[in-house]
C-alpha cells in the first residue's frame, strides 16, 4: 500500500494521480475474530488501531452498518479542546490533545490538526465566574487555560462583535490556546488504512443484529447481516446507536440519544482565526480550510435516531451567530445535518466493561466526543486488551452510576445544556 | 418541529412545549429494601429505543399540564396523547 511521502506526492502527480492505491481493503468476515469493535467511527477505528499496534491484537475486525466514518465522525464540528474542570476528565481529555499532536506522524496520514485556539465566551456574571474557576482548575492541571477581557477577545478573533449594546453581551472570554480543530475524515481515513496495515479487518455494510452468549452469559460471538461470526470479546462503540446494540446482550444503559446539529455556509475567503463558543446563547463556529464557515447548533429535546433536528434549533443558533457576528448576516447556508449523540446523565463517557464478560462499551461521548478520538481508542483499546481498566479510563465505568461518584461535567460541550 | 396535540388547548407547535422524558418510570420501595442498584437503575437507566417511545411532556406555555405521548423516536410520528396516571392505550404496541 505504501507510505506517503514527498516523494511519493510527486511521483503520482506526475502520473496525474491515477496510480494510488486503495488505502485500506474490503475484506470479506472471517468465521472467528480475537476481538470485534462495533461501529467503524473515529472512535471505533481508533481502538482497533491501538489494539493492533499497542497490544498485539491484530486478528480484529471493526464492523459497521454504514460506511466508515459516516457517523458522527462525519457530522462534528472536529473541535478539539481539554479545558474540563474536573481531574478525570482533564486527564481523559488532555491524554487525547497529546496524541492529536503527533497523530499526522503516527498515522503516515495528514489529520490537518490545527491547535488555532478555542475562545469560550463569557454573558454574564455566573459565566464570568464559572469560566474563570475552569481557568484555575486547568492551570492547576497543568493544562493552558487564560482569562482574556472582551477587548483581549476582540484582539483575538476580530470579526467578534463586543458592543455593549447586544442582547447578551461579551463580558469576556477563556482561551485555550492549545485547542483547535482537525479535518473529520482524515482521522477516520488515517486510522482505517493504518489498523488495515496492521492486519485489522474493517467491514462495512455489516450491521450487528445480535450478540450471542454461553451459558455462563460470557460472549462467544455476534449475529450480522454478513454472517455470524465467533469472538470472546466485543467493544461495542456504537455512539447513538449504543443502547440499542447493548440491548443484543441485554444491558440497558443510562443513555439518551438526541439530535445534535450542524451547519455551513458557502466558502469563503479565511476570516475566523479561531473557533468561538458560547454556551450562553448557544452556538459555536470555526472557519474549514475549505473556507466554509462550521458551525454548530444544540440538541433537540427528544429522543430521536432520525438524524435530523428540528428548524428551529439551528435558526436559534444563527441569531447568536448573527448577533455575536454582524459581518456574517449576509452569509448562506448551503448544507444543514444531524447525528445521533448517545448523552449520559453526567454528560461524561461511559468506558469499560459492563456485566457481561467479554462485553465492553465506550459510549457517552454526548455532544463532544471527536476531541477525545485518539485518546478514547488508545484507553479503549488497553481496557479491552487487559480486561481491566485503563487508569485514565478507570473512573468512567458503568459502576459509577451506581456508586454515586458521578463526573459531572457542566464544561462537556458548549450548546447541549 | 413537531406539531404536539396538547388533550386540553388542542395541536400546538413543539417549541410551546417541554419534553419530561421516558414515562412510566415508578418510583422503587419501600424505600429501606432498595440497593443502589435499583436506586441507579431508577435515577439513570432509561429505554432510549429506537422505534416506539413514551415520554411526558409539559404544555410549558399553554395550559402549563403535563400529559403522555407515544411516539415513534426514527420518523417522530406521534402515535397517541394519553393523561398522566393512565396506563398505555391497549392498541398500541408496548414498548
Amino acid at each position: 500500500m505504501g507510505t506517503f511521502s514527498f516523494g511519493s506526492l510527486l511521483r503520482n502527480a506526475m502520473a496525474g494521480h491515477k496510480d494510488w492505491p486503495r488505502q485500506w481493503r474490503a475484506p470479506d468476515p472471517k468465521p472467528a475474530y480475537d476481538a470485534i469493535i462495533v461501529g467503524a467511527g473515529g472512535h471505533g477505528l481508533a481502538t482497533a488501531y491501538y489494539l493492533a499496534k499497542e497490544h498485539g491484537v491484530r486478528n480484529v475486525a471493526v464492523l459497521e452498518k454504514g460506511w466508515l466514518g459516516g457517523g458522527n465522525t462525519g457530522r462534528n464540528t472536529t473541535i478539539i479542546r481539554s479545558n474540563y474542570l474536573w481531574e478525570e476528565s482533564e486527564a481523559l481529555y488532555d491524554h487525547a490533545v497529546k496524541l492529536w499532536e503527533g497523530l499526522s506522524h503516527e498515522l503516515n496520514y495528514n489529520v490537518m490538526y490545527s491547535p488555532r485556539g478555542v475562545l469560550m465566551l463569557a454573558h454574564n456574571i455566573h459565566d464570568i465566574q464559572v469560566f474563570k474557576r475552569h481557568v484555575h482548575a486547568n492551570r492547576l492541571a497543568g493544562i493552558d487555560n487564560e482569562w482574556l477581557t472582551a477587548e483581549q477577545a476582540k484582539e483575538f478573533c476580530p470579526p467578534l462583535n463586543i458592543a455593549p449594546g447586544m442582547r447578551y453581551p461579551v463580558l469576556g472570554a477563556a482561551l485555550r490556546r492549545r485547542g483547535g480543530v482537525a479535518r473529520y475524515d482524515a482521522v477516520a481515513w488515517g486510522y482505517a488504512r493504518a489498523a488495515d496495515r496492521l492486519g485489522v479487518d474493517i467491514i462495512q455494510n455489516c450491521e450487528v443484529k445480535g450478540i450471542r452468549r454461553d451459558a455462563n452469559g460470557a460472549v462467544t460471538g455476534v449475529e450480522t447481516t454478513r454472517g455470524d461470526i465467533a469472538t470472546k470479546k466485543i467493544g461495542v462503540v456504537a455512539a447513538g446507536h449504543t443502547s440499542v446494540v447493548m440491548s443484543m446482550a441485554d444491558v440497558r444503559m443510562p443513555l439518551e440519544s438526541f439530535p445534535l446539529q450542524a451547519l455551513v455556509s458557502e466558502p469563503v475567503k479565511p476570516v475566523m482565526p479561531c473557533v468561538v463558543m458560547s454556551n450562553t446563547i448557544h452556538a459555536y463556529i470555526s472557519q474549514s480550510d475549505k473556507g466554509e464557515l462550521v458551525i454548530g447548533a444544540g440538541t433537540d429535546q427528544y429522543i430521536s435516531y432520525s438524524q435530523t433536528g428540528g428548524l428551529h434549533i439551528t435558526t436559534h443558533t444563527l441569531d447568536a451567530i448573527c448577533e455575536l457576528f454582524p459581518m456574517f448576516r449576509r452569509m448562506r447556508m448551503l448544507r444543514n445535518w444531524g447525528g445521533i449523540v448517545d448523552v449520559t446523565p453526567d454528560r461524561s463517557p461511559i468506558i469499560g466493561k459492563t456485566p457481561v464478560p467479554g462485553l465492553f462499551v465506550n459510549c457517552g461521548w454526548g455532544t463532544g466526543g471527536f476531541k477525545a478520538t485518539p485518546g478514547s481508542g488508545h484507553v479503549f483499546a488497553a481496557t479491552i486488551a487487559r480486561d481491566e481498566p485503563h487508569p485514565i479510563a478507570a473512573p468512567f465505568t458503568m459502576e459509577r452510576f451506581v456508586t454515586g461518584r458521578l463526573i459531572d461535567e457542566a464544561a462537556a460541550a458548549a450548546v447541549a445544556h | 418541529m413537531l406539531l404536539i396535540l396538547c388533550p386540553y388547548c388542542g395541536p400546538r407547535a413543539e417549541i410551546e412545549f417541554r419534553c419530561g422524558g421516558e414515562s412510566h418510570i415508578e418510583r422503587p420501595g419501600p424505600y429501606s429494601e432498595v440497593d443502589d442498584g435499583a436506586w441507579a437503575d431508577y435515577l439513570f437507566t432509561r429505554k432510549n429505543p429506537k422505534g416506539e417511545h413514551r415520554e411526558r411532556w409539559l404544555h410549558a406555555a399553554g395550559c402549563r399540564q403535563w400529559f403522555n405521548v407515544a411516539r415513534d423516536t426514527v420518523s417522530h410520528t406521534i402515535l397517541a396523547v394519553y393523561p398522566m396516571g393512565k396506563t398505555r392505550p391497549p392498541t398500541e404496541a408496548g414498548t
